[in-house]
């Protein structure tokens, strides 16, 4: 054999299947390696000792009964909003318009808390607000449905587009609705009479939101993998053939699917103006909706794991904050390491569903990587 | 003969995907001046080894030598530049392109792209060879034996001197089939060297001067095609003589279960599939389909399935007592829901029959999840169905919690089919059911198919091979173009009346019903 | 009356960030790759440019000559969309991630990017302007070419902008012009279309996704590098860019993956942007309302389209979805 022969000197192949504690720990290897180069690249910008860096994001994440409260609120609603959008994602439909099913969720609250907030109890003032919510972010999250299954629009850019015509619609509404005028806010409904304001439990202002969304997570769980549904869209996002095969009315699915998806924005929508932040603002879902998709995605789709996933991304965040808030940093910063984890974890996705096997140059080769 | 410097020359070629082996230590030598026909059983690795040369997979292990020299084809585009050009089974070409653009794709030559030189330079090729095809057409609105045509031009623009074409006669009619073998006669006569795969013999015969036998992705030895008979080639195909001796028991009382009267069905983008067709199904007989690929056998089933809309025409279902319900306009559930326990096992196994990535006992449940109130899955049931299935039709499998995806080609027609014959049908529709499966599990297959004969169910067996269609069936159905040409008896048909009416319309006489 | 001569100008220079940004993601749309992360590409490229030019400006003290002065920034921002453009091709064409998560996490890394440098450039690097205001920069960006305040009409509809506004436009007719004519966009839209069959006809896949992306890119962040030096006049306001790289994505959809198309289709964006100020009885709830026209025009143009189900109209049959070679 000639040696001068170029071959390949990498060469990929698709791997049939890796047992799943290999590959966690592949995923645990690579979030350990992002918690490093985030370490590194804040260091270098504050100073800190690597080490110091995570001692002070504790301290910013978890430092206080407070933020480990507010920690777990965030860990919540970004969960809630990953959780809504996981049944559509195992449906193979890329739903990206999370941000806008949250905002018209949040718009719908709002507007029952303004206009019925004097009139009704908060006994029933809150159940209205809530059917209001989830009817609307349904309503947001079966119009790109609706046409996919119809005429098969593409869904990534529907859905994405419906994100901006929610925006602004609540931008016109915050309008419409501001207080005090010319101050271009809301500002806090309903100060006085907390009417619509979601009880506290105990002291704590965030339990039930959280009590919320762990119900909806074990409910996603039960729901994706024992139900009828669950298992039909799963079908569905297999291969549509096989499912109209077995008489699975695809486009009643995609539907019904979707309906379930944008509700679950709508609920936190609700709990967002109900529960946490009683006002609204453009910004109220702050990228969430997109950031879920990551959180789903990383988890592989698994409600369980997304809990992990969730947390990983709060903690980074609200840990970023606090060391720009001490050095006098941009709050930007949290974005900037929630980013590098992220390449970081989905990077390993290759590793995973990819084998690379290094060719040496007598034309045996060796395995692995 | 010996003294030729092989224009391609593969020396111990490997290649295997995960666990299946496709190709084992394969010497081949390609000459020029010279037609080779690589014959093979279907997944005997014929494909995957010319994709080596193609630049589309790489070797694991071995060399391939072009004229007397190693070379390392990494790309098509490197397999291009040794003067090899390959035409796949299924076609390459961009859809929303033009013939042309098609044509000139990838081709390394410099400079601004003149796509009116080029119109220019394929028209000449096409006038040289006799090919009718408009450059300026978009490949969508082509049929497929235009679009080979295509695809030969293509590899003729480049000049390529090492033609490889993939089962090329599969969707081409007898007279196209002729116009091809004359074309390629002119190849060789010019001195180019041109492989054909195969794995029909009287092509082989027609076509080629010498032809080379894989077996499970070995390479078995290569003959000299006038010094050898289809007796030798066959033997050393499959490896043994084959005797089909397949059983065919009597049919008892059989009586009409399906009544298929004028069908007519035109697919989505308006070309006629069925045309007028009309014909019955018994019960307690299997009715054989015959007829060259895509000339309607998957609407036809799929219009009974209540899975294609219909034109025209009625399928009706003959209850017990005689009465009769009509079954178009209807889908699956609907048609479940009137009574009538219908199973089909169709061509595509893991793109429609079953969800790949799914384990044994969710794709048991594909068809009976539904039953119950409950909103809940159960998968007792069908976890036991599983088990049973994998027990009967001893389908080799780590576990029921196995990802069918995992599992052979033979043993995942073994899931299928054992998944639609427990739901105890009164129809079985079947298509290619024994396609890619070993002698062992196609006997199985079709001992499986006389045992619901014989429990009175009315089989509808749609297959590619003559001689098992011979054997198995009672009558045979013969579709040309979507009409019905013939209908035989299985006991007293021959295979060349078949063939005939396989290709041209009225070329035998019907047999009384 | 509408005052269609002050209308244009301003619709035109609101059009220039979604134009630049639009032919950027033609380009890699046609290859197969939806690049989700053009909005934080943008910001990237802004900020490269606002990094480079800042430091020159401190280092010469306000006092810039021209050629640095455009070169500098220019070639940050080039730079720094490159980076963010070989990232993603990366990771989706070398790694094979899905495009969609990559695109989203590239936007978020790169508004956190740039809104992060945005607010902490003057205290990292330890200067005592209150303030980045690139006016000298700015000055340099937005000179508009000779004559156009003498020609009355003419001069202010087509000839009072920076000369990025040109090169904006020159770029978009050369990628249509290449994605149309010539053998390299044959190839790319083939690679876009059919990867497979691309590659079996010998067209190098990898390297075409690479380089539309990469190239996507550099365009795109020019979008941004323009909306701070010539249309914010070198003053960078954290977020003030807001959602116009998701509004490019929408033009690609609208022009139907045409860039010649999208000259004219985002000054009409532009203008939809800015429409509510030359209405003079909207008030300024319903200017929000008019802000929501392009999303509205964008999904009719998607649902008609789809409708209509012609193929030249489709998106590229392989966009979004990763191609492996030995796939099987």
């Amino acid at each position: 054999m000639n040696n001068s022969i170029k071959e390949p000197f990498l060469h990929i192949t698709k791997r049939k299947e890796m047992a799943w504690q290999k590959a966690w720990a592949i995923r645990g290897g690579m979030i350990l390696l992002a918690l490093v180069i985030c370490a590194v690249i804040t260091a270098s910008t504050t100073e800190l000792s690597p080490l110091a860096v995570y001692g002070t994001m504790f301290k910013g994440a978890l430092g206080s009964a407070r933020k480990v409260w507010v920690l777990g609120k965030e860990l919540a609603i970004l969960l809630a909003i990953a959780l809504a959008l996981t049944p559509a994602f195992r449906m193979k439909f890329w739903n990206l318009g999370g941000e806008g099913q949250v905002l018209v969720g949040a718009l719908a609250t709002a507007a029952c808390m303004i206009y019925l907030g004097k009139t009704l109890p908060n006994a029933i003032l809150i159940p209205v607000m809530f059917i209001a919510a989830v009817a609307a972010g349904a309503l947001w999250a079966m119009i790109p449905a609706y046409f996919k299954a119809k005429w098969n629009t593409n869904e990534t850019l529907f859905t994405l587009m419906m994100n901006y015509v929610a925006t602004q619609l609540v931008a016109y509404y915050i309008i419409i609705w501001e207080s005090p005028k010319g101050s271009g806010k809301v500002g806090i409904i309903n100060q006085n009479s907390e009417a619509g304001w979601l009880p506290v439990i105990g002291n704590n202002k965030y339990l039930l939101i959280i009590l919320i969304v762990a119900a909806v997570t074990i409910a996603m769980h039960i729901y994706l993998k024992y139900s009828k549904h669950g298992y039909e869209l799963t079908v569905v996002g297999e291969s549509q053939q096989t499912a109209r095969y077995v008489g699975i009315k695809v486009d009643r699915v995609i539907i019904r699917t979707l309906f379930l998806s944008g509700a679950v924005c709508g609920l936190t929508g609700w709990l967002l103006v109900s529960g946490s932040d009683h006002t609204i603002t453009t910004t109220l879902a702050g990228g969430r909706g997109f950031i879920g998709v990551m959180v789903a995605w990383l988890a592989q789709f698994n409600p369980i794991a997304m809990v992990a996933s969730s947390l990983l991304l709060v903690f980074m965040t609200r840990g970023a904050q606090e060391i720009s808030t001490i050095y006098g940093l941009n709050q930007s910063f949290g974005d900037i390491l929630t980013g590098i984890i992220l390449f970081c974890i989905i990077s390993s996705e290759f590793f995973i569903n990819y084998q690379i096997h290094v060719r040496k140059a007598a034309g045996k080769e060796e395995a692995n990587v | 003969m010996e003294n030729r410097v092989a224009a391609v020359s593969m020396q111990g070629i490997s290649k295997s995907f995960g666990t299946i082996q496709a190709n084992y230590n394969v010497d081949l030598n390609i000459y020029r001046g010279e037609i080779l026909s690589l014959l093979g059983e279907n997944g005997s690795g014929k494909t995957t080894l010319m994709n080596m040369l193609a630049g589309i997979y790489y070797p694991d292990e071995g060399q391939i030598f072009i004229d007397g020299k190693p070379a390392a084809i990494h790309s098509p585009k490197e397999a291009f530049s040794y003067g090899i050009g390959m035409i796949h089974q299924h076609f390459k070409l961009v859809d929303v392109f033009t013939a042309a653009e098609n044509i000139v794709l990838g081709t390394i030559a410099k400079g601004k792209l003149d796509m009116a030189k080029a119109t220019a330079k394929i028209r000449t090729i096409c006038e040289t060879y006799g090919f009718d095809v408009d450059p300026e057409q978009k490949i969508y609105n082509m049929s497929v034996s235009q679009k080979q045509t295509v695809e030969i031009v293509k590899v003729l623009y480049r000049g390529a001197d090492i033609l490889i074409l993939d089962e090329p006669t599969a969707v081409l009619t007898p007279q196209e089939t002729d116009k091809l073998f004359a074309v390629l006669r002119n190849m060789r006569n010019d001195g180019k060297a041109v492989v054909i795969i195969t794995h029909k013999l009287h092509e082989v015969e027609a076509i080629s001067d010498r032809v080379a036998i894989l077996r499970k992705g070995q390479f078995i030895g290569e003959l000299i095609t006038k010094n050898t008979d289809a007796q030798e080639m066959t033997n050393m195909m499959v490896g043994h003589e084959v005797k089909l001796n397949i059983d065919r028991p009597e049919p008892v009382d059989p009586r009409p279960k399906i009544e298929v009267d004028g069908l007519t069905v035109r697919s989505s983008d308006g070309i006629l599939k069925l045309d007028d067709v009309s014909f019955t199904a018994n019960a307690g007989e299997i009715l054989g389909i015959a007829g060259i690929s895509g000339s309607g056998q998957k609407e036809l089933l799929e219009a009974i399935a209540g899975l294609q809309g219909v034109e025209s025409g009625t399928i009706r279902y003959v209850n017990d007592d005689g009465s009769r319900e009509e079954l178009v306009g209807k889908d699956p559930l609907e048609i479940a829901a009137m009574g009538v326990s219908l199973s089909f096992v169709p061509e595509d196994r893991l793109g429609m029959g079953l969800v790949g990535s799914m384990d044994l006992t969710d794709n048991m449940m594909l068809r009976s999840f539904r039953r119950g109130k409950s909103l809940f899955t159960d998968r007792k049931t069908p976890r036991e169905l599983a088990e049973k299935v994998v027990d009967e039709l001893e389908v080799s499998t780590p576990s029921v919690n196995t990802p069918v995806r995992r599992l052979s080609g033979g043993n995942v027609q073994k899931v299928l089919v054992g998944r639609e014959i427990a739901s105890a049908p009164t129809v079985l529709l079947s298509a290619y059911v024994v396609r890619g499966l070993d002698i062992n599990s196609s006997y199985m297959i079709y001992d499986l198919i006389n045992r619901q004969k014989k429990n009175g169910v009315a089989v509808i067996y749609v297959g590619e091979d003559l001689d098992v269609l011979l054997e198995l069936c009672d009558r045979i159905l013969v579709l040309c173009g979507g009409k019905v040409s013939g209908v035989l008896d299985g006991k007293t048909a021959e295979k060349r009346q078949v063939g005939l009416l396989m290709t041209q319309l009225g070329g035998g006489e019907p047999v009384e019903q | 009356m509408f005052d269609l001569v002050g209308f244009i100008p301003r619709a035109v220079v609101q059009s220039i960030p979604l134009l630049l940004g639009c032919t950027g993601e033609t380009i890699s749309e046609k290859a197969g790759s939806l690049n989700l992360g053009i909005p934080g590409v943008m910001y990237v490229g802004a900020i490269s440019g606002v990094i480079g030019s800042f430091l020159y400006e401190q280092s010469c003290g306000g006092e810039v000559s021209t050629l640095p002065a455009i070169l500098i920034p220019l070639c940050c921002c080039l730079l720094g969309s490159l980076l963010m453009g070989l990232l993603f091709s990366f990771l989706t064409v070398t790694l094979r991630v899905n495009q969609n998560v990559t695109g989203l996490a590239m936007t978020t890394f790169g508004i956190g990017f740039g809104n992060f440098f945005g607010g902490s450039l003057i205290k990292l690097t330890g200067s005592e302007v209150p303030s980045i205001a690139l006016s000298a920069t700015s000055r340099v960006f937005s000179k508009s070419l000779p004559f156009a305040n003498d020609l009355g009409w003419f001069g202010k509809i087509f000839l009072s902008y920076g000369f990025l506004t040109y090169v904006a436009v020159i770029i978009a007719i050369i990628a249509g012009f290449v994605l149309k004519r010539t053998r390299t966009g044959l190839h790319l839209r083939a690679v876009g279309e059919n990867p497979a069959t691309a590659d079996a006809a010998g067209i190098p896949v990898n390297k075409y996704k690479y380089l539309s992306v990469c190239i996507g890119c550099m365009i795109a962040g020019l979008g941004g590098l323009y909306y701070v030096m010539d249309y914010a006049s070198g003053v960078w306001s954290n977020d003030a860019f807001g959602d116009r790289g998701w509004l490019a994505i929408a033009l690609v959809i609208f022009t139907i993956w045409r860039p010649n198309v999208a000259i004219f289709a985002s000054i009409l964006f532009g203008g939809l942007y800015i429409f509510y100020l030359f209405i003079p009885s909207s008030s300024m709830a319903t200017k929000e309302l008019y802000k929501m026209l392009p999303y509205v025009v964008t999904i009719i143009v998607l649902v008609l389209t789809s409708m209509r189900n012609k193929r030249e109209s489709q998106p590229p049959e392989a966009l979004g979805l990763p191609y492996f070679r030995e796939e099987r």
